[in-house]
């Protein structure tokens, strides 16, 4: 049998008594549908009827490389997620989870129940924040360069210019080491106050739009309780390290959501 | 205070920024890289590696048109980047 729809997931839950109603007439989802809940074994997913001419497995491997929608499709996910979480304690699921009907949907609940009770667990009244950390001043060390060379040899020669390059590379590379022992004594500061961490890889600055380099690009899980605490101590370390940061959130726990490694 | 979604409020009151003003990038990390990773019907065949990857070349070949999501550079004084 071809269906012509499919079902897209959200996120679960083991208490969707605490939505408020009006969220299912409010909240629009990715494919500009109304949401709804499917229940089994006591977990409900939060799920939305789904065109699989646009979120079928063909079509989302055509659709992920397109970037508005891929960007439309992001902010959708999350915002639903992001409305629900605020109401009811909800792991996210990755973007483009998708069934063919509620019917697989229940059997992935029943299936996954210890799975996704643990990640309900292990999430449970925290919130994951972002921190990036960029390394302070990154031309610092080119600005004092030019000194080496003047005088010493006529502009543009070789052995000026090589002689440059290695003053450059060395200042460059104890820059370098400067800012990976700061974001260590971040890290790990920021880590004591989490219940958990994952370090997501440094993103490229041809998409931060940063001249300096990302060495840091954490994911803190931290205790609401703690919250307040935690970006105290941002700011703190802000303060006191030779490092830009950046604090995002309260993220729903994406990070968190898997079971991982523990990465302190 | 330099942070790109100014977090105020403690999530116990949490009124978090609208979605499109967070930065595309850091959404993507999360909804590509983080959540339950469930084998649905549909995304069966599509390894969770291989979408980050799609999706990722997606973004680094079309740049400019993130641009518009980015903060300005730190730093616009010119200063070459010979990395």
């Amino acid at each position: 049998m071809t269906s012509q729809t499919g079902t897209w997931l959200y996120g679960v839950t083991d208490n969707p008594a605490a939505i408020r109603p009006d969220s299912f007439d409010h909240l629009t989802g990715v494919g500009g549908g109304k949401l709804h809940l499917v229940s089994a074994g006591g977990l409900t997913a939060v799920a939305e009827t789904v065109s699989l001419a646009e979120f079928g497995e063909t079509a989302l491997r055509r659709n992920l490389e397109d970037l508005d929608w891929l960007e439309s499709t992001a902010r959708a996910h999350h915002r639903v997620i992001d409305a629900l979480a605020s109401q009811v304690q909800l792991v996210p699921l990755r973007l483009a989870t998708v069934y063919r009907e509620d019917g697989n949907v229940q059997a992935m609940l029943s299936e996954q129940g210890a799975r996704l009770r643990a990640s309900l667990h292990r999430t449970a009244s925290r919130a994951e924040w972002g921190v990036k950390a960029y390394a302070d001043q990154p031309a610092a060390a080119r600005a004092e360069a030019p000194r080496v060379d003047s005088g010493q040899a006529a502009p543009g020669s070789g052995a000026a210019y090589l002689r440059r390059r290695r003053v450059e590379l060395a200042a460059s590379q104890q820059d370098r080491h400067a800012a990976l022992v700061s974001a260590q004594e971040l890290h790990a500061e920021l880590a004591s106050l989490a219940a958990d961490t994952r370090l997501h890889p440094p993103q490229s600055a041809e998409l931060t739009g940063s001249k300096s380099a990302m060495i840091l690009n954490a994911a803190y899980l931290v205790d609401d309780q703690r919250a307040a605490g935690f970006r105290q101590a941002v700011d703190d370390l802000r303060d006191r390290l030779p490092l830009q940061l950046e604090l995002t959130g309260p993220w729903p726990p994406y990070s968190f959501a898997d079971a991982g490694p523990d990465l302190r | 205070m330099t942070s790109s979604y100014p977090a105020d409020r403690v999530p116990a009151e949490r009124v978090t920024l609208p979605a499109d003003r967070i930065a595309l990038v850091d959404l993507l990390d999360r909804v590509l890289a983080g959540g339950v990773v469930i084998a649905g019907d549909i995304t069966l065949s599509v390894a969770d590696v291989d979408m980050v990857t799609i999706s990722l070349r997606a973004l680094v070949t079309s740049v400019s048109a993130l641009a518009d999501h980015l903060p300005p550079p730190a730093d616009t004084n010119g200063m070459p980047d010979d990395s």
